[in-house]
């Protein structure tokens, strides 16, 4: 066997190829296992920076639903609860260049909101807490059911199905311990006519005259 | 003399101290309204134990300290509780917080206290205590509850302890006139600081060389104590902590260490006073040295206030002109803030009150562009990268305002000193910081969120396991039972219950738990078969059944009525709901009638 392998030399090189590729083989295939990541590690990280507010405006059941299909390829400006800082930040973690947010799923608001029930007209039909997606409704059947403030996302999802239309979303208040200095006004910007793309068309006309 | 060391940068504006040494501490007038903020330290507000028209006596607790980290309130003068509500305080948002109003009676009568003077034979943690219950904060800004500073449970024994009589801000002379007249009461608080913390190695009081006055007046009382006055050249801002402990030391505090990981110990000099009148003499702290000057104000000096004294009351004895000055402001030039109004009280750190003229300090300039001069990284005593910091907070670039270690500002304010283009630096750092913290913030809550929302999909997914489950065993259940009829016909027995043979000609899917489901229908089968066996149960359920259905139709037509008559549109809906339980009771007569024969 050993001598009409040396007196083929075709034969030989055919031997170790296929030996080696056997080897190397079995050898990624262990380190395929053996290192295996688990789930996607961009999927994780979007998930990271979106708000977690479970709103569904996206149209997608949930935040990390909407960042497996940003993974996917879905575009980056379907948070409104982010807005255009999670925008932003989703734009500089893909490189990808930072569009403005859709307005077709809703607009960016102001102030953060949290549902309040107005108890006294709760019937206890629980369907508010069926609908709550993080689970921030206490109640049970035929008895009043409240908010823990403190764990609502303000995703609005429980209002369209109170049949009595007894919850409201209330801005959350600012108080002495989470109020925070403001930005001032950028410096060189005193004078109207200096500030760029803020000047008016008539303003430009006279310029140019 | 002992050594000292410089820090980097460093501003010397203008000092405007002298004019409100001329006067020794004056007295004012118990106020008529006393308010005291519930909330004037670090840490948890204080929880009032007092009702409303409670009477109340000197330096009787009115609010409790709220857990660990927190201090209690004391009434500053005798007088009646009327009012526990939110009032504006001295806070840069010019927000309402929750205060306790005391209109005083003019008695000044004190809550019956006492005092201990051989501090030395008693336990640490007795004295600690005391100044707890005292009250007491540090006086120097910062308001951090002094007997947590001084509670042991540290890594590593005390071995210096730093007293802070720098005084750096313009115009404030509060410690300075307190050393000045005080200066044997200051020392006798450092020794029982002293006691406290088990005699460290070195004590020293710190002092820029601006106050000659209050150096001399130490002298006397420091000699042969081990306590020494360090002396060292006055510049601003000497009187930060960690720029004192590099001055007296040479050691630099680390980002996010406080003095105690490095086995220091650093208090502001009026704290130490504060300590010496509540283990001495037993007396909370209800009054501190406040200095009232400026331009539009009579006679700038120093004053002993009650806290909760509003700053209203101190500018009306102090012939304040309105005219001439616009703002007043709390705290010094440097870092102090306009008020939102002169009715908020002084608190335990209101070390001045600031009524400049608008000569004195005209209104800011309008900023200019940055022009990239570096003065401001020269002035910044912490050695940071102001004009960098505010470009990154111009575009609210956190990661790099971490990056160049924005959190290690002290809000000093010399960089917007010394810039030539008067941009606001310090506004832009303090709202930076204030959106850096909000963003962690909403980084837990988002996490929290998160984790609630996956438990909630686990949940429901869990319960739609479960009912999948129940539906299958039933589904398996059915299936066996017919089987079983089946087999049960071909072999000509009529009994059903004859499960144990079945098996063999069941349905081949899930022929194991066929048999305990089969029993179970039986089970079920044999006990409506036995319901149905007593006639006299199923009458008196009949009987049941028709009472109710009575008084339901009963009720029902008397709606129905009621409807016609308002016409309110319900009539069709009601009129048929009267017709079913019509007809209900009609079958269920009929039944009991069937059962009778």
């Amino acid at each position: 066997m050993i001598e009409l392998i040396a007196q083929n030399p075709i034969l030989a090189a055919l031997i170790a190829l296929v030996g080696l590729s056997i080897v190397f083989g079995g050898l990624l295939g262990f380190a395929a296992e053996k290192f295996k990541v688990e789930g996607d590690p961009i999927v994780e990280q979007l998930d990271e920076l979106l708000p977690q507010t479970q709103c569904g405006q996206c149209g997608f059941p949930g935040c990390r639903p909407y960042a497996e299909s940003i993974a996917n390829g879905d575009d980056i400006n379907k948070c409104p609860p982010g807005g255009q800082s999670t925008i932003n930040a989703i734009a500089n973690l893909l490189d990808v260049p930072a569009p403005e947010l859709d307005a077709e799923h809703g607009e960016e608001s102001e102030v953060k909101t949290v549902a309040y029930i107005r108890e006294d007209e709760c019937i206890g039909c629980t369907k508010c807490i069926q609908a709550c997606p993080v689970d921030a409704i206490l109640g049970a059947a035929k008895l009043m059911h409240t908010v823990i403030a403190d764990e609502c996302t303000g995703c609005d999802l429980c209002v369209e199905p109170c049949p009595v239309d007894c919850i409201d979303m209330l801005p959350v208040e600012e108080t002495i311990a989470d109020w925070k200095w403001s930005i001032p006004a950028k410096p060189g910007q005193m004078i109207a006519t200096d500030r760029r793309g803020e000047v008016s068309p008539a303003v430009r006309n006279e310029d140019a005259a | 003399m002992s050594r000292t060391w410089v820090t980097p940068g460093g501003v010397h504006p203008p000092e405007n101290k002298h004019q409100s040494v001329t006067q020794p501490i004056g007295q004012l007038p118990i106020p008529e309204k006393l308010i005291i903020p519930l909330s004037q330290h670090i840490g948890a507000p204080a929880i009032p134990c007092v009702e409303m028209g409670q009477q109340v006596l000197k330096g009787q607790v009115i609010a409790q300290a709220a857990g660990m980290v927190s201090i209690p309130m004391h009434a500053p003068s005798s007088g009646t509780i009327s009012a526990i509500e939110h009032r504006p305080i001295a806070h840069a948002s010019g927000m309402l917080a929750p205060c306790i109003e005391i209109t005083t009676d003019g008695a000044d009568t004190w809550i019956e206290h006492e005092g201990i003077s051989d501090y030395e034979h008693i336990s640490p943690r007795k004295l600690i205590e005391m100044v707890g219950n005292a009250g007491i904060s540090g006086m120097g800004g910062a308001g951090f509850p002094s007997a947590v500073k001084l509670n042991p449970g540290r890594q590593r024994p005390i071995d210096t302890l730093i007293v802070n009589a720098t005084e750096c801000e313009p115009y404030i002379t509060a410690d300075d006139s307190a050393i000045r007249e005080r200066a044997g009461e200051i020392v006798e608080g450092i020794k029982i600081l002293s006691a406290i913390l088990d005699h460290p190695h070195h004590i020293m009081i710190g002092i820029e060389d601006n106050k000659p006055e209050a150096i001399e007046a130490l002298a006397p009382h420091v000699e042969g104590t081990g306590i020494s006055v360090v002396v060292f050249p006055t510049k601003y801002p000497s009187g930060g902590e960690k720029q004192l402990i590099y001055i007296l030391t040479g050691r630099e505090l680390p980002a996010g260490k406080l003095p105690a990981d490095e086995g220091m110990v650093c208090i502001n000099i009026g704290t130490t006073y504060a300590i010496k009148r509540a283990v001495i003499d037993g007396e909370p702290l209800i009054s501190r040295v406040t200095t009232v000057t400026g331009d539009a104000v009579g006679t700038p000096r120093n004053y002993d206030t009650l806290i909760g004294t509003p700053v209203r009351h101190l500018l009306e004895h102090n012939q304040f002109n309105e005219q001439a000055g616009g703002r007043v402001v709390m705290g010094g030039p440097m870092m102090g803030f306009t008020l939102p109004s002169a009715d908020v009280p002084i608190v335990k750190t209101t070390n001045c009150i600031l009524a400049p003229s608008y000569a004195e300090i005209p209104d800011d300039e309008p900023a200019q562009p940055c022009i990239r001069c570096g003065m401001c990284a020269e002035a910044c005593p912490v050695s940071l990268l102001p004009q960098q910091l505010f470009w990154y907070a111009q575009a609210q670039e956190h990661d790099r305002l971490e990056a160049h270690n924005l959190f290690d500002c002290i809000e000093c304010g010399a960089c917007s000193y010394v810039c030539p283009s008067n941009i606001p630096l310090v506004q832009y750092y303090r709202a930076a910081k204030g959106e850096i913290r909000q963003a962690r913030e909403e980084k837990v809550k988002s996490d929290h969120a998160r984790d609630r929302f996956e438990f909630h999909k686990e949940r429901i997914e869990q319960a739609e396991r479960e009912k999948e489950a129940k539906r299958a065993a039933r589904r398996e259940a059915t299936q066996q039972a017919k089987a079983d009829h089946l087999a049960a016909t071909a072999n000509g027995t009529a009994v059903p219950s004859a499960a144990p043979s079945a098996p063999a000609t069941a349905a081949p899917a899930g022929a194991v738990p066929s048999s305990s489901a089969a029993d179970i229908i039986a089970a079920a089968q044999a006990r409506a078969a036995a319901k149905q066996a007593s006639p006299e149960d199923q009458r008196a359920k009949l009987e049941r059944t028709i009472a109710s259905a009575e008084q339901r139709l009963k009720m029902a037509e008397e709606k129905l009525a009621e409807a016609i008559n308002d016409d309110s549109g319900k009539q069709d809906k009601l009129s048929a709901a009267v017709e079913n339980t019509r007809q209900k009771l009609e079958q269920s007569k009929s039944k009991l009638a069937e059962l009778a024969e």
